[in-house]
């Protein structure tokens, strides 16, 4: 191979390979990583797969200096290595995507890029050094971006591009990418998959974290498997399938696909009308929401997370005010009425964070199980609770919906969120509802209580529940749905029916374009 | 009354604000909300006093106000930096300490009379009229060094690379970390660099603006004025110098107006019932109610354009990082 070729486009040399090996860290009360090895090469996208908390993100951090391992050691090019912080991996050609974007919304495009660097004027700015090095980068990798841009203008995808160029502009030759497709639409992914598939033809090594298997099958040369902070294994992606990898995500075998029959539904129990609200800066987050929920009908919200999925769920639950418009419960009217109100007439509402509005995470497994109900008998009379009564309820819950936990006294922040997520679900089933809104019902949550969830809210299905599934998992929403709303900026851009709608299609109203431009085309 | 003669005093009790307004936009642009200004203030004019006063010396006197603010202001970093205990809590305390220490250390200082910092004329300068009399004649060298001070704070802090530091980890802190600038140093610096500013403040008034050692009168809620200053100028020295001059010559100003008993064709209500003069008095501590408000609610301070991460701890590792 000629010196030339062992160059990257930036101009900068390959790491060849980077190798971990044995890596333990630990966390009080938990082994996040037990005893792991890992390696990329040079061209190569290895994938690394597990589901929350299975230790993918604590090896990377380790790997970007974020973290010290208690154990291990890191060779880069078959020389050992020593990262002690973000400075030290990036002096080695390391650089990282982390999940959430890691930009300063209201400045420049260029001065992000010369964050931390050295400035070739002294202390002096030097920004018109830096945007011609981002205009000869982003030339090289074909990517689209204007140094001049000021952030918080910039669509998400234009941001991904941003955390790219940066990388490049510190000589990244290898690139973690951490779930980088998680806020994106279809086409963003799309897009940048192109990018990524071009920079490890270049010579980059990228290594691609996520729990999304087609993601895993568009994109990746081999995958590492990691549970419970073990290794389970490397293989080459051609050779396996995805059932492979979740069994091995999981460690049994697992359901990928629902069986959603065919339901006949029954009356509207839910019914919205030209919904519009507005949020504490005056900004209007709803316009004209208009949509019903039958009985025996489960209907997905779609949409890129902050599009006005949280404010719709809530609205409905009485948590958001509607300033004009109705919201109707078995054909009376129920606007702004309060979230305790709204339990009354049947609504019951699983809300997207968890932790924060779904339980008390202070509070043990029994008394979580009770949150709206311990006014009512039999869980209190007058000013007195009955514990049996809560006792006997939550042991009943724990035992129909499989919730793993030492004992109902234990505190609900000790439990694994799939765990609080089964159990809030069987609080909010248990109150046997008309109408049940699932906000992000398995985000974070592990492919085994994904599987077990899924199944739950097809029975109730079955059993004539009206469901509304607000979800940012496009997969989720088009396999569990029987009609789909996609909203953008606010607003309803189509509703149709899951079964005759592609991903492609849902991607674009996703992006703003209205459901009869996209049938047109 | 004469116009002059107020906009010169303003200039001279506006430098108190101006050194605290800045100083304050310093930490404050790391992400850290000091409310202890009013005690880091009172702690450098009982440090400068005294020390002017033993050693004969004002320039040590300013040096020991100086470094007096900035060790105070370290408890505060400390405690909000290290142990990401509450901002608005600690800075309250802060004030108690520092009002404490001073009032102890500063025992017997009353009456005593230091070295001054001493007052000239601008050569040139000076001449042009009614602007050299107002602005640079028979100012003591504090003043000059305020009218320095802004220009260079502004270019510091949106020209400069440590001032672009700055407002990232003011602004996003995970993401100066991701990009190999320390949070937790930067904002220690700037902390410090708030605290020696205020410590000058401090000094500013009792060993030249109005010289003296008057307990907790020394400042007089001035402190708690720069930290509202620092919200009405949205973080920007221009703006606070403007707001720092305003109500220096406001100050004096409401002396000046107790005077006639005709203003502007009116009865002069102060010169009516010289009582009416306490609602101006009172401002320090609306002031201090606002910015409370302002720095506990999130959505005021993105519509003034508050540092994002202001008064939130940083912890590396936590919110997805």
């Amino acid at each position: 191979m000629s010196e030339k070729n062992n160059l990257l486009p930036s101009g900068l040399p390959r790491i060849e390979s980077l190798e971990m090996r044995g890596i333990v860290k630990k966390f009080p009360g938990v082994l996040a990583n037990d005893h792991v090895d890992f390696d990329v090469q040079a061209g190569e996208i290895h994938a690394l797969l597990g589901e929350n908390g299975a230790g993918k993100s604590t090896l990377m951090k380790i790997l970007y200096g974020l973290y010290q391992p208690e154990e291990g050691e890191i060779l880069l090019n078959g020389e050992r290595i020593e990262i002690h912080s973000p400075t030290d991996s990036i002096n080695h050609g390391i650089g990282m995507i982390h999940q959430h974007f890691m930009l300063v919304d209201n400045v420049t495009v260029a001065e992000n890029v010369a964050l931390g660097l050295k400035s070739s004027k002294g202390m002096r700015l030097d920004l018109d050094v830096v945007s011609a090095r981002i205009r000869e980068l982003a030339d090289k990798y074909h990517l689209q971006v204007n140094p001049n841009a000021i952030i918080s203008k910039l669509a998400v995808g234009e941001r991904q591009r941003v955390e790219i160029v940066k990388a490049l502009y510190r000589g990244a030759a290898l690139l973690v990418l951490d779930e980088p497709t998680a806020v994106l639409t279809p086409q963003e992914v799309d897009d940048l998959f192109v990018i990524f598939k071009q920079m490890a033809a270049d010579g980059h090594a990228l290594i691609f974290i996520s729990h999304k298997l087609n993601e895993i099958f568009a994109l990746t040369h081999r995958v590492t498997v990691l549970r419970d902070g073990k290794l389970i294994g490397t293989v080459n992606t051609s050779d396996v399938t995805k059932a492979d990898l979740a069994n091995m995500m999981v460690g049994r075998e697992v359901l990928l696909t629902r069986d959603r029959q065919p339901r006949e539904t029954g009356e509207a129990r839910l019914v919205l009308e030209n919904v519009n609200a507005f949020n504490d800066d005056g900004q209007s987050v709803l316009k004209n929401i208009s949509f019903e929920v039958r009985s025996g009908e489960i209907v997905g919200v779609a949409g890129v997370s902050g599009n006005g999925q949280r404010p719709l769920a809530e609205a409905i639950a009485g948590l958001q005010k509607v300033e004009n418009g109705r919201v109707l419960m078995a054909g009376s009217d129920v606007t702004n009425f309060t979230p305790a109100q709204m339990f009354d007439t049947g609504l019951s509402y699983i809300p997207e964070e968890r932790m924060h509005d779904g339980c008390i995470k202070n509070f043990s497994v029994a008394e979580n199980a009770i949150l709206q109900d311990y006014v009512r008998p039999p869980f209190s009379k007058g000013i007195f609770l009955n514990f049996k009564a809560i006792a006997s309820h939550a042991q009943e819950l724990i035992e129909s919906f499989n919730v793993k936990t030492p004992s109902q006294e234990t505190l609900i922040k000790n439990l694994s969120g799939g765990n609080i997520q089964k159990l809030i679900l069987a609080r909010e089933l248990a109150r046997e509802p008309h109408v049940l809104i699932a906000a992000q019902p398995t985000r974070g949550v592990d492919i085994g209580a994904t599987e077990y969830i899924h199944g739950q809210l097809l029975r109730q299905r079955a059993a004539g529940l009206a469901t509304l599934l607000i979800s940012e998992d496009l997969d989720e929403v088009k396999a569990m749905s029987d009609r789909i709303v996609v909203l953008y900026g606010g607003e309803i851009m189509g509703i149709v029916k899951s079964d005759e709608v592609t991903i492609a299609q849902l991607g674009l109203m996703m992006a703003g374009e209205r459901a009869d431009e996209v049938f047109a085309a | 009354m004469n116009l002059e003669i107020i906009l010169h005093a303003g200039l001279a009790t506006g430098t108190v604000l101006l050194f605290a307004a800045i100083g304050e936009i310093f930490a404050e642009r790391a992400g850290i909300l000091n409310l202890g200004v009013e005690g880091m203030m009172l702690l450098g004019a009982m440090a400068g006093f005294s020390t002017s006063l033993s050693t004969g010396n004002v320039w040590l006197g300013l040096l020991a106000a100086i470094i007096a603010g900035g060790i105070l202001s370290l408890a505060h970093g400390l405690v909000t930096i290290h142990f990401q205990a509450d901002q608005v809590v600690s800075g309250l305390s802060l004030t108690f300490l520092g009002t404490g220490l001073a009032l102890v250390l500063g025992e017997g200082l009353s009456g005593q009379s230091p070295q001054l910092v001493p007052a000239f004329n601008i050569p040139l300068l000076s001449q042009i009229p009614f602007i050299g009399p107002v602005f640079f004649a028979n100012h003591s060298l504090l003043v000059y060094l305020g009218y320095l001070l802004i220009p260079f704070t502004w270019y510091y802090i949106f020209r400069m690379r440590p001032g672009m530091h700055l407002r990232a980890v003011g602004e996003k802190p995970d993401a100066a970390d991701t990009m190999g600038v320390s949070v937790y140093g930067t904002r220690y610096f700037y902390v410090f660099i708030g605290g020696c500013l205020a410590g000058l403040a401090g000094a500013t008034i009792s060993l030249s603006v109005s010289p003296g050692w008057y307990s907790t009168q020394t400042t007089s809620g001035q402190g708690w004025i720069a930290i509202g200053l620092v919200i009405f100028a949205q973080w920007n020295p221009w703006r606070a110098a403007l707001g720092a001059y305003l109500f220096g010559a406001l100050r004096r100003g409401i002396l000046d107006l107790q005077g006639p008993a005709i203003l502007l064709g009116f009865a002069n209500p102060l010169y009516v019932n010289s009582n009416y003069g306490f609602f101006l008095q009172m401002t320090p501590y609306i002031l201090t109610i606002l910015a409370l408000i302002i720095g506990s609610r999130q959505a005021i301070k993105k519509r003034l354009g508050a540092p994002a991460a202001l008064g939130v701890p940083y912890i590396r590792g936590e919110r997805g990082l």
